[in-house]
């Protein structure tokens, strides 16, 4: 739910990074935070336990510029993604506009991956939300380490429906803001189709 | 998409803008400010200059949306009022009309039941505003009102641009 504002000519946008415990949402934030400059972006917020653990979630504010005469600001979200954690998910894709699914591309990670993603489901569904509907892309994280699974079979397992889907190795920032920029202009091509 | 967008317009956010500014007022606040459920600010009034107001927007409603959480699993619909007590300033966040969330941030020139008080007329007001502003959005809707749209010319190039 985009926030548009004609008085002081804003339009606000949630963006919320999903995926299981440990895929790397947190650190595609911080990509982004270190890569943006200081006039673009506020603080980023991480409500995290004392291991780094996302506990509700972490937030990152970016103003990246104008469109039209409107400044455009995109809310960056993650959710926790340990499964214990389900009814602080919930409350975070509140009003989401795009959602970027952050999915682990080790081998043992996969059924992790695929809990987490109809774990998405579930809870855009009890929203009114489908992911078919809703701005969305698949990043699958760390293709640098040894033990990934082949793309082909990723994309056949976690992206039946054939969305946008990138490489990321989030630490050094490869397909980061790739996935990103995806996910925004579709939430913008969406308003244009509402407004 | 479920839900609606929110679309505010000159003229109801002047409304809102002058409720605040009377609550900052009337309630002897330091600060006072209106945040969307999702955790956007809508407005804000008294002296902000030293509050990441865009991170207090967040946090706010990730706490009432918390606590909110927590009041289904007790089998209550909502709890309204969230009050955190500082050392030196205290916050009072209440839920209005199910939408937006009203902060009060005040210090020992203002006290609990002051703030309260003020806060229950201001939120009468602003959850008749926000009706109006939602009745607006649908009827606008309905008719297919589309006029006037800065959104209906973006293009590529624009959304390329930003991520330049």
């Amino acid at each position: 739910m985009s926030f548009i504002n004609y008085s002081s000519r804003e339009i606000n946008c949630k963006i919320v990074y999903y995926g299981p415990g440990l895929c790397g949402k947190t650190t595609n934030l911080q990509f982004i935070y270190k890569k943006t400059k200081p006039e673009q972006k506020g603080k980023l917020i991480s409500l995290a336990t004392e291991t780094e653990r996302t506990l509700f979630f972490d937030f990152l504010p970016l103003a990246l510029g104008d469109i039209r005469g409107f400044k455009v600001r995109f809310h960056l979200y993650t959710v926790p993604g340990q499964v214990f954690y389900a009814a602080s998910r919930k409350l975070i894709l509140k009003g989401v506009d795009g959602v970027i699914f952050v999915a682990d591309s080790q081998i043992e990670r996969m059924d992790a991956n695929i809990e987490s993603l109809e774990d998405l489901r579930i809870n855009l569904a009890e929203q009114g939300y489908a992911v078919e509907k809703l701005p969305y892309a698949v990043q699958y994280n760390k293709r640098d380490l040894p033990s990934v699974a082949p793309l082909e079979e990723m994309n056949k397992i976690l992206n039946v429906n054939g969305v946008q889907w990138f490489e990321a190795v989030a630490p050094t920032g490869v397909g980061v803001f790739e996935t990103l920029k995806s996910v925004a202009k579709q939430v913008l091509l969406e308003l244009k189709k509402h407004y | 998409m479920a839900g609606s967008d929110l679309v505010m317009y000159e003229n109801e956010f002047q409304k809102i803008d002058e409720e605040l500014q009377k609550l900052h007022q009337q309630a002897n606040a330091n600060v006072v400010f209106l945040v969307d459920k999702n955790g956007q600010l809508i407005a804000s009034a008294g002296d902000t200059h030293n509050i990441d107001t865009t991170s207090l927007a967040s946090l706010t409603a990730g706490n009432i949306a918390a606590t909110g959480g927590i009041a289904r699993l007790l089998g209550e619909k909502e709890f309204t009022i969230l009050f955190h007590e500082g050392e030196k300033d205290n916050i009072h966040i209440s839920l209005i009309g199910q939408r937006v969330i009203l902060v009060v941030i005040f210090d020992q020139r203002s006290s609990l039941g002051l703030v309260r008080l003020r806060v229950k007329k201001t939120a009468d007001v602003l959850t008749r505003l926000f009706e109006d502003i939602t009745s607006k959005a649908e009827k606008e809707k309905l008719e297919g009102k589309t006029t006037e749209s800065p959104f209906a010319e973006i293009s590529d190039e624009d959304i390329d641009n930003l991520f330049k």
